[in-house]
């Protein structure tokens, strides 16, 4: 079933998928090897959770990261860009040990996103579905509550250089 | 988070400063569609649908078809790239998550087969 080849001597990384479901939906696959177990423990405790959550070559610095996993609590994330901090934050609605997280992202202005994380574990690795549900289309297209500032500056100027060429 | 990005996109969409032109590429990104349907979506007449399809198809971002009497829209070549340059960008982001996350479960699996061969000793 395996699409690519892969040597022994230096195992590939599995790869990461992305699909735009529809106007509202982005949904991202990974395997990650590992049982659910692990990999659940990795996604709720936040002293894991801060190690990979931001990584080193987005050029951001999370300052702190607090996360109450349970139904009803909430997480905070700030992190700092350049001079400023921004703050990620939001709820935990569903809370299912080694299978099921569901979280709200509460910092835009336009209504809430709702990520939904499942952990489906086959042969001791975890498929993790990533599922983003933005309040409105245009709260997906203009930056997703997961996109971080950096990648959206080369969304600029590439929508830059596509719009210098149209007549307003 | 979002407030700040789309400060910058908005900027950024500067020269597409036409909102319909804007929801149309939005729209054209998830389907294609004739102008007679885009004309209805947007609340226009044919033909102010039609000047906004042309200036988008000038500009690479568009392109339409005419199959019958039907004249259908569908994302031009630079339409296209801007939608795959986006899906991209988002795929690298978790690419790169999900690479460090490796790391983190390897050492959680380490740690748990040592604890276990000193629960068998």
């Amino acid at each position: 079933m395996n699409e690519r080849s892969e040597s022994d001597a230096t195992p590939a990384k599995n790869p990461t998928t992305v699909e735009r479901k529809s106007e509202r939906e982005l949904v991202v696959t990974r395997t990650v090897n590992g049982p659910a177990r692990l990999v659940f423990e990795a996604w709720t405790k936040a002293d894991l959770f801060r190690r990979w959550w931001v990584p080193q070559s987005f050029g951001l610095t999370l300052l702190s990261c607090d996360m109450d996993v349970r139904v009803g609590g909430q997480y905070r994330l700030v992190f700092r860009h350049e001079e400023s901090t921004m703050a990620f934050f939001g709820t935990y609605l569903e809370v299912i040990p080694h299978s099921r997280l569901v979280w709200t992202n509460e910092e835009g202005d336009g209504g809430n996103t709702v990520t939904t994380v499942t952990f489906e574990e086959h042969a001791g690795k975890t498929l993790l579905v990533v599922h983003d549900l933005y309040p409105s289309a245009e709260a997906m297209d203009s930056g997703s509550a997961g996109a971080l500032p950096e990648t959206l500056d080369q969304l600029d100027e590439l929508l830059v250089s596509l719009g210098s060429s149209v007549p307003s | 988070m979002v407030q700040y990005s789309q400060v910058h996109f908005d900027a950024s969409f500067g020269a597409l400063s036409d909102p319909t032109r804007r929801g149309v590429l939005e729209q054209l990104g998830r389907a294609d569609a004739s102008i007679t349907a885009l004309a209805e979506r947007f609340h226009m007449t044919l033909t102010g649908m039609r000047k906004h399809v042309g200036v988008l198809e000038q500009a690479g971002l568009v392109r339409t078809e005419k199959v019958g009497r039907v004249r259908t829209c569908k994302l031009g070549l630079r339409g296209l790239e801007a939608e795959a340059a986006w899906i991209e960008r988002y795929r690298q982001l978790w690419g790169a998550r999900f690479d460090e996350l490796d790391h983190v479960v390897e050492e959680l699996t380490r740690k748990e087969r040592v604890d276990e061969r000193k629960k068998r000793k």
